[in-house]
């Protein structure tokens, strides 16, 4: 048993982080949350051709390098502490899996070496206007034609859907219910019959869109009919990304509550020798870690793919969602007034954690999910 | 990172669950899934049980071979403790004894010191108490005032101590006593190994919230014990007792994750009989737990590799200590909701006895937890202060 980084993953999140210090410090984190588009190109070049980091864990086959999970887990959890503004979550953890997940050898070949490179902009359209993260939310309906299928239908909530150039879309064939004629279909993201409109986000950090299918041509990804194994399995795997995603936020507001807490001054001492405040900051530091350790656990198991992958993804998204809004709101509260304002970060942390607690089902859903997945 | 047993530990573990298999047999299998280290029930059986377990040197199994251990690492010992949980076998009634007080004595005791005691503890011949609290020293325990003078080749001991876990039973006492009268606070004070059983003592029980007396008050009045019966020296015994906290609240918590999960399957099972299973704040309730308990295992694995690295846990132990103690409490309460009406009756016949079923101890017992081996506002002091940086209070 080991449960600690190599010295290579170490190097590789000391690498991230000195990027992301450079490149998505806190003012251009505020300038491109402005945009509609979210995220600078150039930047997002450079995250391919200096560092790598969309063909991280992509199979060499494809383009990619073939790292593993854990270390994608290290790339995610840098870009939550820095609040990366970049369509890196739709592309490579939703797009990529869905695609490794579903696709035949053909298709991964065909699709996967454009988002190893970064030209490829990717995301996956799953969840409806009625905002079910499960098989039951899936309404939107393909009808067999050619290849694929026609589909019609709204799709929402798709992260970066408005500037992805490759939409992986979840529909469902006529007449069927539940987990049953699912299937996968991959949609360019100017095709003829899509309306894509972005949407105003509550966490302006990262972008969604709403999609509106009115009889687009489709590709069919993988087999017709049994994508649902493969959603459900990328879902899983999404919950896992965020989780550590979620671990570098919690972090960063824990550092800067502590920070603050030995800085400010009130009744002639440091806030943070007033227990009220110092032992909000020592649950922020037992949750954060017990964050790291759960969410660090399911990056393995997803590396891993073994049988432990459902049961880990949930327990870790319930309590890495939890962990994650109790750290940023408290950190509003230890900072007081100007917690509040819009000029100090606490609140772009606060708003990334709760829609981060939300994406893919929130605490509450994945202990229901959790209960039904250990028999309970 | 990887999860699995390396080849040695995959055999070692199967010649624990061979020894076991072998061992925790016949009347000892009474013992199965029995509360904590200080309950009382079968208390002779679980004593004759610890007696086999130390004839094949699994109590003291860390200790260096030298001294009878078999100089297991801490991988080992986790594996050991696994293996112990999956077997359902009971938690150890000298936990004092082999818990706190043999590795302080490794760490600080001298020569003779660890060839007296430690074969007594691996025998489970002699049993112990931690002589700590006092009725003005409880989270403050550098107020400590029970004093002990030398005279002549003994130290003669006064004062009083309070909540001192089984002392009825023990034969020896590890105590924080003053020996330095002009002192104050953590200065002056020695770690000192008094016999139980002499007429200066008097140990009288003090009846727990369970109905049982597993804690005592213990008064010393001209009590006596042997000059060399100081481990560390003499006005040093502050840092020693420090380190026997160090283990109550590290180390010997991590494995405690196992028992617990034993609990939460042992209640998922009951709300699944009783029907409660199919409420929905139920469910959240038991996932909660469930997920509590899981992520206590990671933490313990983290904790762990960081030890095998680093050789000392230090002050984040406090970490560990506040989750389990909290999660615990939590688990408890959650147990009479799945328990439902049937959580307002007890084991016990009506006017006698007031016996406890296992979810009504762990019900009462975990608000002990929040409050022994340092409270949970002093863990999360500890936390802000030693692992945070935060400015102390004011003193
Ligand atoms: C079941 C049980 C078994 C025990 N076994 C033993 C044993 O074998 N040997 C032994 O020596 N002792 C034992 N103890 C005693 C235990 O160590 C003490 O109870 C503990 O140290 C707390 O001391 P106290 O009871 O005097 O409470 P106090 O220290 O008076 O604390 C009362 C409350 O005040 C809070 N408090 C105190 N100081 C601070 C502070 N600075 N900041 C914030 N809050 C504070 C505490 O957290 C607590 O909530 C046992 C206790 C129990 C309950």
């Amino acid at each position: 048993m080991n449960f600690a980084f190599s010295e290579e993953q170490d190097q590789l999140r000391d690498a991230v982080r000195k990027f992301l210090e450079a490149k998505s410090p806190e003012t251009e984190v505020r300038r491109l949350m402005e945009t509609t588009e979210g995220y600078d190109p150039a930047v997002w070049s450079q995250m391919a051709n200096e560092l790598g980091l969309q063909s991280l864990h992509i199979p060499e086959a494809y383009g990619g390098q073939g790292f593993s999970w854990v270390e994608l887990g290290i790339v995610l959890e840098e870009q939550g502490r820095a609040l990366l503004c970049a369509p890196y979550f739709s592309t490579v953890v939703l797009a990529a899996n869905a695609i490794l997940n579903a696709g035949t050898e053909d298709q991964k070949a065909a699709l996967l070496p454009g988002i190893a490179s970064g030209e490829t902009i990717a995301t996956l359209a799953f969840t409806e206007p009625n905002g079910k993260w499960d098989a039951s939310g899936i309404t939107l309906e393909a009808t067999p034609s050619g290849d694929g299928a026609t589909l019609s239908g709204t799709k929402m909530f798709v992260l970066d859907g408005h500037i992805a150039n490759l939409v992986v879309v979840a529909a469902r064939a006529a007449g069927t219910s539940g987990t049953d004629g699912i299937s996968f279909y991959t949609v360019d993201g100017d095709a003829a019959g899509l309306t894509r409109t972005a949407l105003a986000t509550m966490d302006q950090t990262r972008k969604q869109a709403k999609l509106e299918f009115n009889g687009v041509q489709g590709q069919l990804l993988g087999t017709a009919g049994a994508g649902w194994d493969a959603l459900s399995k990328t879902l899983d795997q999404a919950s896992v990304g965020l989780c550590n995603e979620m671990v570098g936020g919690s972090q960063y507001v824990l550092d800067e509550s502590v920070q603050y807490a030995k800085d400010r001054v009130q009744f002639g001492r440091p806030i943070g020798s007033f227990q009220a405040i110092k032992h909000k900051c020592a649950d922020m530091l037992l949750e954060t870690e017990s964050a790291k350790s759960a969410a660090y656990y399911a990056a393995w198991a997803a590396a891993e793919d073994n049988d432990e992958l459902p049961v880990v993804a949930s327990l870790a998204k319930a309590y890495c969602s939890d962990a994650y809004f109790h750290s940023a709101a408290e950190n509003i509260q230890i900072h007081g007034g100007i917690g509040f304002t819009w000029e100090h970060d606490a609140h772009l942390y606060f708003k990334r954690a709760k829609s981060s607690e939300i994406l893919f089902g929130d605490a509450t859903y994945h202990r229901e999910l959790l209960a039904q997945r250990i028999g309970i | 990172m990887d999860f699995r047993d390396t080849p040695d530990e995959a055999a070692f573990r199967d010649e624990v669950r061979t020894w076991l298999t072998e061992h925790f047999v016949g009347e000892f299998r009474e013992l199965a899934g029995r509360g904590d280290p200080s309950d009382e029930d079968n208390y002779d059986l679980r004593i004759a049980w610890e007696r086999v377990l130390g004839a094949d040197r699994w109590v003291g199994m860390s200790w260096p071979v030298e001294y009878g251990g078999r100089a297991l690492d801490f991988s080992q010992q986790v594996i050991f403790n696994e293996e112990y949980a999956r077997a359902d076998a009971p938690p150890r009634a000298s936990f004092f004894g082999e818990g706190l007080f043999s590795p302080t004595l490794l760490a600080y005791g001298r020569e003779d010191q660890k060839r007296r005691f430690l074969p007594k503890i691996q025998s489970v011949e002699e049993m112990w108490c931690q002589g700590y609290s006092e009725p003005n020293a409880g989270s403050d325990l550098s107020n400590v005032s029970t004093r002990a003078e030398l005279d002549g080749d003994e130290w003669v001991v006064n004062g009083q101590k309070v909540w001192t876990t089984m002392a009825h039973r023990a034969q020896w006492c590890f105590a924080v006593v003053r020996t330095d009268p002009e002192s104050v606070g953590h200065k002056g004070l020695s770690y000192l190994l008094i016999p139980m059983d002499q007429p200066g003592i008097e140990v009288r029980p003090l009846k727990q919230m369970t109905g049982t007396a597993e804690f005592n008050e213990v008064f010393f009045d001209d009590a006596r014990t042997a000059k060399e019966n100081v481990v560390g020296d003499v006005g040093e015994g502050w840092k020693v007792a420090m380190a026997t906290l160090g283990f109550e609240r590290g180390t010997a918590f991590l494995s405690q994750q196992l028992a617990f999960q034993n609990e939460v399957a042992a209640l998922i099972d009951v709300a699944r009989e009783n029907g409660a299973s199919t409420n929905a704040t139920i469910r959240q309730e038991l996932a909660d737990s469930y997920i509590g308990v899981q992520v206590m295992k990671f933490n313990g694995m983290r904790m762990l590799t960081d030890l095998v690295k680093k050789g000392v846990i230090g002050p984040s132990s406090s970490i560990g200590k506040l989750y389990w103690s909290n999660w615990h409490r939590t688990l408890g309460e959650r147990a009479m909701h799945v328990l439902g009406a049937d959580a307002t009756l007890i084991a016990g016949d009506p006017g006698k006895d007031y016996a406890l079923d296992e979810f009504h101890r762990i019900f009462m017992v975990s608000r002990s937890e929040t409050i022994y081996a340092g409270a949970s506002e002093i863990q999360r002091n500890i936390i802000g202060e030693r692992v945070l940086g935060l400015p102390r209070e004011p003193r």
